[in-house]
């Protein structure tokens, strides 16, 4: 079965290229722009894997991750944070984050992040 | 008798008064007074309380008003025998304090409130005044007699002129021994034994008519009383209320005459001179009114009908053909009139001069106090102020015509000085009695004697209209002058009496209970209020008896006066006590000297307390001499405090700076950060496409695409380097502008063309007045162009109407161009409004159109640079900004 991504990120190039990669890999990704969206999305098809942009427009990546968080259904989804910002990390790790990686990223970085949270084995590159 | 000789005699009289002056002066001088000392001297100077109101006059009041005259002179009596102790007291504290008016005593005793003694000056003059007048007519009335009476009628008297030399030499005469010198005590000897022979001169002149009129006319003792009992005017009729209000008006007027007061208490010389007159004055005033009677019962029956029953004493002789014993009369009424206008004129200028002239030139000329010419400057107010007193007398006199019956203008006057009253005894008797207590009572009493007795004596329609007197002021009838709040049944003095005693005592009591007395107040008060314990004082803290007032008086010099008073009143309520005294129980002295050990240290204020309970024999004086010094030692740790203070600012501004800095600071982290995060964004994307395109791999169009995103995020990154180097310039204000005369309307087309590349997907209209555009501005157009585009491209980026529209209005006025940029969107919440121009303050997702939210930054620096603003416009329907630019842009120096 495919697994599934879902991404947030309000930057429509950013975005773009993750989900490119992330296809590419063979995995399904969905895609929201901002926050409530996100929230609707991760209640009504839960993904496997959640990659949040921390800088969004309306609601932050941190809300989101509260949100989320605090949801019992959603609880334990593993969530990659994004930010291109130096000290977000620890309040991220705080929110819950499985894991944080900080913009600009080489693609082979988030990809082996992706698989290595979704339980499969690194492949090379 | 040829009126010449008159005049040589009333001359000669003068010059004789002049040498009895001269030599006792001379005699003082040396310090050689002798029997000039004695109690008769005192007691006959007392005498001038019988003016010629009381030599012509009082016949006049006996041949109107029958007996009533007598009671003029029951009042000093009474005073003299039966209230010797107030007197004593008046003397006392006028020796012990220096007092050298009553107007002195009034201000001295109420804290030196000088205002008290212009009021009291004032009331003094007013009332003062018709009553010198009167003097002068009695001499010109005098002279008249004799005028008319000279058989060939040789000159034809002018009265106007008559009373002119005679103010002109009693002026003369005041000033040459009023004024010789300056005196501490303000004494004159010459005056006052000058006008001792006077006194002599009216009683024996009084004394001789009398007789002359028992014996001469009337046929013997005998005769007389049958004469007497046969006359209307010898029943008694006594009318209760106005006997007692005459008696009690005269008791006053004998206390608070200022010419009294001048004599009684500054001229005093010795204490016991007081004995011998409180029983030799009254006899005084016994002889001068014995023949009073007779005098008017036989004049009333051998003068002809209409003669003037004031001037009887001297009209009788001459009739008679006794023209040297009416030459002696004349005399006697010449005395009269002349000691009354020397001795009040003496005591209004030492008022007038130290209450009102002196304290206006100190004021006009700061620095005077110190020079040596002060004494002169003082005697020569003192002169001028008996010119003015004489030229005012005159004044009246000559007003008011010479016209009204004498007794009249005597009591309004004695009402007038009667004002004082309360304000005097209050202030030796009641400690409790205050300075705002005194003001309220001397105004008072002051307008509502002026509105029903001494305007009213000027007669309906002279100084209040006869509508005032019969339907009252403003038509309140509760405000007739001569019926207030209805009292119609009393004559107008008793009712004058009556309410303005009645409401001055009021006023004076309310005022005292309800205000708090000052520290100066509090000392005067007690010093006066116990004159004849002063000497005594240090025995009586021995005693055990501690005065609570002195304590305060010595709290409030160190601690101040409000803490003072705030810790009695709060020991006086812990003893359940009311008021602000607490009793000096020792426990509330223990807290008293903690409080002040706090000020003076603890063996300082257990000196003072100890001394003034009465261990040490110390006066208060020296207790408040070195509370004085330590409220020195306060003054100079209240500049060390001040400069605490200062420092205390000093390091609350540093604070402050640090705070500043820190915000900064702070800014500048988030700045960096956010500078950060705008860099990092179009990197992320640029490296993510550039890794794939290298992987390879791709059909042609995603290669394609990728290239492009690669290019956009790319141009993106330069303008955020290009926007950041702007701002720092412009922010740094190294921006070099490049002036130059521009077409406003060719700067719009241009930003208009520019801005289209912002989202070209949209269709935009432009609503715009070209002719207003028609302006040349000599500004920098690049810039201001650039900051036109930065503003249509937000509107084209923000507008979220479904068929945008940007109006752009151009208005000039006062050589300044605004240019409202309009659109029809939702435009910029309030809370907003006040932080787009802040950097990186996007505020809605500004990745569509690629911003770094510095372009408001941006713009604000500029027109700073440009000397004009940009700002945002509320109340418009969709977001509006405004841009203000000056016509002409002058380059700035430097």
């Amino acid at each position: 079965m495919t697994q599934h991504v879902l991404l947030i990120e309000d930057e429509p190039n950013i975005a773009e290229a993750i989900r490119f990669l992330l296809t590419r890999d063979g995995l399904r990704v969905s895609h929201a722009a901002e926050g409530a969206a996100a929230l609707q999305m991760v209640w009504q098809d839960p993904p496997d894997l959640m990659i949040l942009d921390h800088m969004l427009p309306g609601m932050s990546g941190l809300e989101i991750l509260t949100a989320v968080r605090a949801d019992p259904k959603s609880r334990d989804l593993p969530v990659l944070m994004l930010t291109a910002r130096g000290r977000d990390r620890e309040m991220a790790q705080e929110a819950g984050a499985d894991c944080f990686m900080t913009k600009p990223f080489s693609n082979a970085e988030i990809l082996a992040e992706v698989r290595s949270m979704l339980g499969q084995p690194r492949r090379g590159g | 008798m040829p009126f010449n000789l008159l005049v040589l005699s009333c001359l000669l009289y003068v010059a004789f008064l002049f040498a009895v002056a001269f030599l006792v002066e001379r005699r003082a001088a040396r310090g050689r007074l002798g029997w000039l000392r004695s109690p008769l001297v005192y007691t006959l100077s007392l005498s001038i309380y019988c003016t010629a109101w009381t030599f012509y006059g009082a016949v006049g009041y006996a041949a109107r008003s029958g007996l009533e005259f007598l009671t003029i002179y029951f009042g000093p009596t009474l005073v003299f025998i039966g209230w010797w102790w107030l007197l004593r007291k008046l003397v006392r504290i006028g020796r012990q304090y220096h007092v050298t008016s009553i107007a002195d005593l009034i201000s001295s005793r109420y804290g030196k409130s000088n205002l008290l003694g212009v009021i009291v000056t004032l009331i003094a003059v007013i009332a003062a005044t018709p009553y010198i007048a009167l003097q002068l007519q009695s001499v010109v009335l005098s002279f008249g007699v004799f005028a008319s009476a000279a058989p060939d009628g040789s000159r034809p008297l002018d009265p106007g002129q008559t009373a002119v030399w005679v103010a002109v030499g009693l002026a003369f005469f005041t000033i040459l021994f009023g004024t010789r010198n300056l005196d501490a005590r303000e004494q004159h000897h010459g005056i006052v034994t000058a006008i001792a022979v006077e006194a002599v001169v009216k009683l024996v002149a009084l004394l001789a008519v009398g007789s002359f009129v028992v014996w001469g006319i009337a046929g013997g003792v005998a005769e007389v009383i049958a004469k007497i009992d046969a006359a209307d005017l010898s029943a008694w009729q006594v009318e209760p209320g106005r006997w007692t209000g005459l008696i009690f008006l005269s008791a006053a007027a004998v206390i608070t005459l200022p010419r009294m007061f001048q004599v009684m208490v500054v001229e005093n010389e010795d204490e016991g001179h007081l004995a011998r007159a409180s029983w030799a004055f009254p006899l005084y005033l016994l002889a001068m009114s014995l023949f009073i009677v007779p005098i008017a019962v036989v004049g009333l029956e051998r003068m002809p009908a209409g003669s003037n029953p004031d001037m009887f004493v001297l009209t009788l002789p001459l009739a008679e053909g006794q023209g040297a014993l009416a030459m002696l009369v004349f005399l006697g009424g010449f005395s009269s009139a002349t000691s009354m206008v020397i001795v009040e004129s003496i005591a209004l200028a030492t008022m007038i001069s130290n209450h009102v002239m002196i304290p206006l030139w100190l004021r006009l000329r700061p620095g005077a106090a110190a020079a040596d010419d002060l004494r002169s400057v003082v005697l020569m107010a003192r002169r001028l102020a008996i010119a003015i007193v004489l030229a005012l007398g005159y004044g009246y006199y000559h007003v008011s015509g010479g016209s009204a019956a004498l007794a009249a203008i005597g009591l309004v006057a004695f009402l007038g000085v009667a004002q004082v009253l309360p304000a005097m005894l209050g202030g030796i008797f009641w400690r409790g009695a205050t300075r705002t207590g005194a003001l309220l009572g001397l105004l008072t009493g002051l307008v509502v004697w002026a509105y029903t007795s001494f305007l009213p004596s000027f007669g309906p329609g002279a100084a209040l209209s006869e509508a005032v007197f019969t339907q009252g002021l403003f038509g309140l009838s509760w405000l007739r002058p001569q019926a207030l709040f209805g009292t119609q049944t009393m004559d107008p003095i008793t009712h004058a009496l009556f309410w303005s005693m009645a409401l001055n005592v009021l006023a004076f009591c309310l005022g005292s209970l309800f205000t708090f007395p000052g520290p100066v107040e509090r000392l005067q008060g007690a010093a006066f209020v116990n004159v004849f314990e002063g000497s005594v004082g240090p025995q009586r803290w021995a005693r055990g008896q501690v005065d609570p007032e002195a304590l305060l008086g010595m709290a409030q010099r160190i601690l101040g006066e409000e803490t003072a008073l705030s810790f009695f009143q709060d020991a006086a309520r812990s003893q359940g006590k009311e008021g602000f005294l607490p009793d000096p129980t020792p426990t509330f002295l223990d807290q008293l000297e903690t409080r002040l050990s706090g000020s003076v240290g603890a063996a300082t204020a257990h000196a003072m307390i100890s001394q003034l309970v009465g261990r040490a024999t110390v006066t208060v004086e020296d207790l408040m001499a070195v509370a004085s010094e330590s409220a020195q030692l306060l003054e100079y740790s209240t500049q060390l405090e001040a400069r605490e203070a200062e420092l205390t600012r000093t390091a609350g501004a540093l604070r402050e700076a640090n705070e500043k800095l820190t915000q900064l600071s702070l800014q500048k982290d988030a700045f960096l950060s956010q500078i950060s995060h705008e860099l990092r964004t179009p990197m992320t994307s640029i490296r993510a496409f550039s890794e794939i395109l290298t992987d390879g791999d791709l059909p042609p169009e995603a290669v394609m695409r990728y290239g492009r995103i690669i290019h956009d995020e790319a141009k993106r990154l330069t303008r955020l380097l290009d926007n950041l180097l702007d701002l720092s310039v412009l922010e740094n204000g190294s921006v070099q502008l490049n002036l130059g005369l521009a077409s406003l309307q060719g700067m719009i087309d241009t930003a208009l063309t520019a801005a289209r590349q912002t989202r070209p997907d949209r269709d935009f209209l432009v609503v715009r007045d070209l002719p207003s555009e028609a302006i040349y501005l000599k500004t920098d157009a690049d810039r201001l162009t650039q900051v036109f585009i930065n503003l249509i491209s937000n509107a084209r980026k923000y507008c979220d109407a479904a068929r945008p529209e940007l109006r752009i209005v151009v208005r000039q006025r006062a050589g300044r161009v605004t240019v409202d940029f309009i659109d029809n969107g939702k435009g910029i919440p309030k809370d907003s409004q006040s932080l787009i121009f802040e950097k990186f303050a996007r505020l809605t997702d500004a990745n569509r159109a690629g911003g770094a939210g510095l372009g408001l930054a941006i713009c604000r620096e500029i027109m700073t640079s440009l000397g004009g603003a940009v700002a945002y416009l509320p109340g418009q329907k969709g977001a509006a900004f405004r841009v203000t630019v000056p016509l002409r842009l002058e380059r700035q120096a430097a």
